[in-house]
């Protein structure tokens, strides 16, 4: 029985050596119920009781081995089979993918959400107001009063003689004072409306970024520093303001401000029109009249607003020489951003 | 406000400093200099030459040959085609190398073969007008002595002779400082900035009139409305002698943008520009009754202009009148019927102040702002009429122009009071942020011309500095003169700390937004205005209610007239455009505005909407757009929402349109545009489009997430297909199936075929049901018996079957 034993231990690794039949049916012909293994084994009843251990243990190493062997073997071809179906199921990497589309903000949208993540970080919070407004919070209470020659210098549109389309986001500062007391530290950004025609540089809407702040000992150091900050926010750290004095009626001093260039550092390029600085801000002390008529008392408090064009930073920002485009809302513009 | 530095200089000496620092510093201290222009350099090489002879042009019939004593050795010889030449005659001769307005050079040359060294030229070769030169002629060489500049040196530069040389700054004068809308303003300005010293020449009074004759015996002035006439002061020139005003004079309006006229005119002129009181000169034959009259305009009541316009005027209008007509528009205008003539033999100058809002409205309505009603509108000190008016009769004495009759009459009923603040270093110095001295500020507001007491502690204002009234007011005379760069930038230390966060619904706003975009949509910013006639273009009926809108009184134009009530006409027009220019599937979304009317004289609603547009070549994108909805939906967390077949739309195909809602709430509108509304926009192919009530949408959202519990037990998953009529909803088929069983855990509607097998008019919808217990698994009984009472459900209330 022992040599039966070795003469499949041998026959089955020959075979198994160069398999020319498929493992499946080598594994039933040495291992399977009917297979040459499995009869040896039938006739172990046979053996005297000193023998059968021995045998037995023989036939299992036996089985334990052709098993192994065909495993590998099983394991290696399976193997080859996903090596050859991979390489046939290679793509080409280069094709272009499914075509998966964000959408795209408007470059305005773009430059408010930035400006105002800015001042939120700065402590600020924001706040919107009517754009068809009183006559009252758009001039009066900023110390504009009728006939006043500030007047003229934003034409406005008017719905009747009280009513307009709010031409500067300065009335939403009025609202807050008179229904806050201090301390105040609000940006509002929106539509304002001016009657100018479109062309390249003036739209009869806009928009603009109004920041106030309002507390005990607010300094004009602290106007330089807030804007100082901002502006290195917005423009870059390495960006210097400059403070012009300039009027406004509710302000008083007033400052026009301007950033050094940011695309050329302030030596003189094509879009400071070689001056080094552009124009961004508008800012200054809140007039004490403009306190008193919101209800705060000047003596207690003070505080610094400025204003910003928001399409004017577009503009700058994205180099776009027409403001006509921002209003067509061609997708072949608005993909860009 | 243009400034001649030939005229600044004398008052205050800067010749050391080059124009572009003079314009950076002007701008830093608080006078913005827009630009500047240097005159007369384009003019070079032009020299005084005397014609010796003129001899014809052998080869050229229309030519003739001078010789030119230029002054050198030897004549030059210069052909023209000029006719108004002769021997003797005194011209400007542009030599080899010349340079001439318009980029002319001269050049030595021949002419039909004779050399001719350089050209004569006219005054508009030389970039001059009838008005700089008069007595010149326009089509013809200056003859000098015409000009009465005869005595001018051969080889003497026409440059300098004319006084063609001068720098001018262009400033942008802020409305408040009227005062220096003027030369002796900016000077004044000019030598506070560069620390040099003012010079300002006290003015002669006129000497006294030799047969004693008085203002009284001319005139006599009624100030009516004296709420908007503060002061009128008026003096009498008699023989008069209207001519050319020397060129020294026409040279320094010239340079400041005003045309010379004549003698009289340019005084005034020249006056307003050097003292900033603008002024005005009546012909005195032309007052009848020998009386001034202030008042107001009666309506209706005509007037003509200087200009030769005739005007209606009205009552808010003030008009200086003599016994019988209006003979000015005060601050604006003189009219013609009272305007200096060369015949003018008796003038009577006015040098007044008037109410700056009455000026600015008059002249705002009659359209005619003037270099007078732009300072007058500004508020002018009434302390200024007398030396202006004495600058005139000075000026007027020294161009011999005629005989200053004694006195003055001057109606001033309300003094102007001087005002007094205090001047607190320490107040000034913690509101700027800045150190400085009691000393220095009291110096600085000394140099700017106010008054300070011995203590330092008050100051006065000047009486042309209305506008410093406070504390703030000094504070910035003080800083600009320091120097706004000085500032350090400090970070409100001692300002109590403020939270910086977004509202809930700015939050809300945000995701929305953001959301739009990331599932594809491009953002578009839309006018809030529109023409009346973009609701014809989406097809509103004459009585919809979005028709009635609030309406701006000034438009700019019809399209640009009407708040929108709606936001559908511009996301039309936006994807209309598009479609022009060949943009194809596109998809847009605008977050913005609409503007409702409430009561009269109160401000209108401004709900926000959200606008959904799609561009698409084919009719299909309806559950596109659906798609979306449900997305922000389902974004907002809003309850169950209810789509409703809304046929009433007009914007809207009357099959292909759905309104949402939220219980009773509704949300919104969406679905295919009318094909008229596509057509009126010039789109052929698919338009969706939707119109949220982001306010409501907000207020239905989600406001606290609570979790729950994930389902334990498996739910067992039966499909049907039902076939059914098309009138059958498929939302009324989901919700029979979910009430009709409490084991119904969710339905979802994944098929709809309609074919020949099913019949016309009919469709058949495929149904996939979860059945689930909380607290159990369910067995295959249980479900079947589920199935049963919801077959019967169907059959029952909607009379549909199984397929």
């Amino acid at each position: 029985m022992r040599e039966t034993l070795e003469k499949i231990r041998k026959e089955a690794m020959e075979a198994l050596a160069s398999p020319t039949a498929e493992l499946e049916e080598l594994r039933i012909r040495y291992l399977g119920k009917k297979g040459e293994l499995t009869a040896v084994l039938r006739g172990m009843g046979k053996l005297s009781a000193e023998e059968r251990p021995v045998i037995g243990q023989l036939a299992n190493d036996v089985r334990a081995e052709i098993e192994q062997k065909i495993d590998e073997l099983a394991t290696a071809a399976k193997g080859k089979a996903m090596e050859k179906k991979l390489a046939a199921e290679k793509l080409d990497v280069t094709v272009p993918g499914d075509p998966i589309r964000a959408g795209h903000f408007h470059p305005l949208a773009l430059v408010q959400r930035q400006l105002e993540d800015i001042f939120l970080g700065m402590g600020y919070s924001i706040v919107d107001g009517p754009e068809v407004e009183y006559d009252y919070y758009n001039f009066q209470a900023l110390n504009i009063p009728p006939d006043h020659p500030a007047r003229d210098t934003q034409d406005t549109f008017y719905i009747t003689d009280n009513i307009l389309l709010r031409s500067q986001t300065s009335p939403v500062q009025a609202r807050v004072m008179e229904k806050t007391q201090p301390p105040i530290k609000i940006i509002s950004p929106g539509r304002v409306y001016r009657s100018d025609a479109v062309d390249a540089t003036h739209s009869p809407l806009f928009h603009q970024l109004e920041g106030l702040v309002i507390d005990r000992g607010i300094t004009m150091g602290d106007l330089k520093g807030a804007l100082e900050m901002f502006a290195k926010r917005m423009f870059g750290e390495q960006t210097k303001i400059r403070f012009r004095p300039h009027h406004f009626p509710f302000t008083e001093p007033s400052a026009e401000v301007d950033v050094s260039c940011f695309v050329c550092g302030g030596t003189g390029c094509r879009l400071c029109k070689g001056e080094g600085w552009i124009e961004i801000l508008g800012a200054g002390m809140v007039h004490p009249n403009v306190l008193r008529n919101c209800g705060i008392d000047p003596e207690v408090y003070s505080g610094f607003a400025f204003g910003l064009g928001i399409e004017r930073i577009a503009l700058l920002k994205y180099h776009i020489d027409d403001m006509r485009l921002l209003y067509e809302n061609d997708i072949r513009f608005l993909n860009q951003f | 406000m243009t400034l001649s530095m030939k005229w600044l200089a004398d008052y205050t000496d800067v010749s050391d400093i080059t124009i572009k620092e003079y314009c950076d510093r002007m701008t830093m201290s608080g006078s913005k200099v827009e630009g500047y222009e240097e005159l007369g350099t384009d003019v070079s090489g032009v020299i005084c030459g005397k014609i010796l002879k003129i001899d014809r042009h052998p080869n050229a019939e229309r030519l003739v040959i001078c010789q030119v004593d230029v002054g050198a050795a030897e004549p030059l010889q210069i052909i023209t085609a000029a006719t108004n030449v002769f021997e003797g005659a005194l011209v400007p001769v542009a030599v080899d190398g010349a340079h001439l307005p318009g980029d002319v050079k001269i050049k030595r040359g021949k002419l039909r073969g004779e050399v001719s060294e350089g050209m004569f030229c006219s005054i508009a070769e030389l970039g001059l007008t009838l008005h700089d030169m008069p007595g010149a002629i326009e089509d013809g060489i200056l003859i000098l002595s015409d000009v009465g500049l005869g005595d001018i040196p051969l080889g003497a530069d026409m440059v300098k002779e004319l006084g063609l040389r001068d720098v001018v700054v262009e400033f942008e004068i802020t409305s408040n400082r009227p005062d220096c809308l003027s030369v002796l303003g900016l000077a004044r300005e000019t030598a506070v900035t560069f620390g040099r010293p003012l010079d300002l020449p006290p003015i002669k009074k006129p000497a006294p009139c030799p047969d004693g004759d008085c203002i009284e015996n001319y005139l006599s002035v009624d100030v009516q409305n004296t709420e908007k006439c503060y002061r009128y002061s008026a003096r009498v020139v008699k023989n008069v002698k209207i001519g050319p005003s020397p060129l020294w004079l026409r040279m320094k309006l010239r340079a400041s943008g005003v045309r010379p006229i004549n003698n009289i005119v340019d005084i005034t002129n020249f006056v307003m520009l050097e003292y900033g009181q603008p002024m005005h000169a009546f012909d005195y034959r032309c007052l009848d009754g020998s009386k001034i009259v202030v008042r107001s305009a009666g309506d209706g009541e005509e007037f003509v202009s200087l200009d030769s316009i005739p005007h209606t005027l009205d009552s808010s209008m003030l008009v200086i009148a003599d016994e019988k007509k209006a003979v000015a528009l005060a601050g604006v205008m003189g009219g013609e019927n009272s305007e200096i003539t060369d015949s003018t033999a008796t003038v009577v100058f006015e040098s007044a102040t008037f109410h700056p809002g009455s000026v600015r409205v008059t002249a705002k309505k009659l359209g005619m702002r003037t270099e007078s009603s732009s300072r007058f509108e500004k508020g002018l000190d009434s302390e200024n009429t007398m030396p202006a008016l004495d600058r005139a009769c000075e000026m007027v004495e020294l161009l011999g122009a005629g005989e200053i009759v004694n006195g003055t009459i001057d109606v001033y009923p309300v003094p102007k009071e001087k005002v007094k603040l205090p001047l607190d270093a320490d107040v000034i110095n913690a509101f700027l942020g800045v150190n400085l001295t009691q000393e220095y500020m009291a110096e600085t507001m000394k140099k700017l011309d106010f008054e300070v007491s011995d203590d330092l502690g008050t100051i006065t204002v000047p009486t042309f500095r209305d506008d410093v009234r406070c504390m703030n007011d000094i504070a910035e005379e003080i800083l600009r003169m320091y120097g706004y760069d000085k500032i350090q930038a400090t970070l409100s230390s001692s300002a109590t700390p403020t939270l910086g966060a977004r509202t809930e619904r700015q939050n809300f706003d945000n995701t929305l937004h953001d959301t739009l975009v990331g599932m594809g949509m491009n953002e578009i910013e839309t006018f809030s205005f529109i023409s009346p006639s973009w609701y014809d273009k989406i097809r509103l009926p004459a009585d919809d209610p979005r028709r009635v809108g609030v309406v701006i009184s000034n438009p700019l134009g019809e399209d640009t007239s009407v708040m929108r009530t709606t936001t559908l006409p511009s996301m039309l027009k936006v994807l209309g455009d598009n479609y022009n220019v060949k943009n194809r599937d596109v998809k847009l979304f605008e977050m913005s505005k609409v503007y409702l009317p409430t009561e009269p004289d109160k401000l209108p609603g401004e709900p926000a909407r959200l606008t959904l547009g799609i561009l698409t070549p084919e009719n299909n994108a309806f559950y596109a757009m659906k798609g979306y909805i449900e997305a922000i939906l389902a974004l907002a967390g809003t309850e169950e929402p209810v789509f409703r077949a809304c046929a009433t739309e007009p914007t809207f195909h009357p099959g292909r349109c759905a309104e949402v809602y939220v219980g009773d709430v509704r949300i919104g509108v969406f679905g295919e545009a009318h094909p008229a509304v596509s057509a009126a926009y010039g789109i052929e192919g698919g338009v969706y489009l939707a119109e949220i009530a982001t306010d409501a949408l907000y207020d239905c959202r989600r406001t606290a997430i609570v979790y729950r519990q994930i389902p334990k037990h498996p739910a067992i998953e039966r499909d049907f297909s039902f076939v059914a009529g098309e009138a059958v909803e498929a939302a009324s088929v989901a919700s029979v199936i979910r009430e009709a069983d409490k084991l119904v855990a969710s339905v979802s509607l994944f098929d709809i075929y309609r074919g020949p097998q099913i019949g016309a008019g009919r469709k058949s919808m495929s149904y996939a049901v979860m059945l689930r217990a909380a607290d159990r698994t369910l067995t295959d009984a249980e479900a079947d018996e589920a199935v049963t009472t919801i077959l019967e459900a169907l059959e029952n209330k909607l009379g549909i079957k199984l397929r």
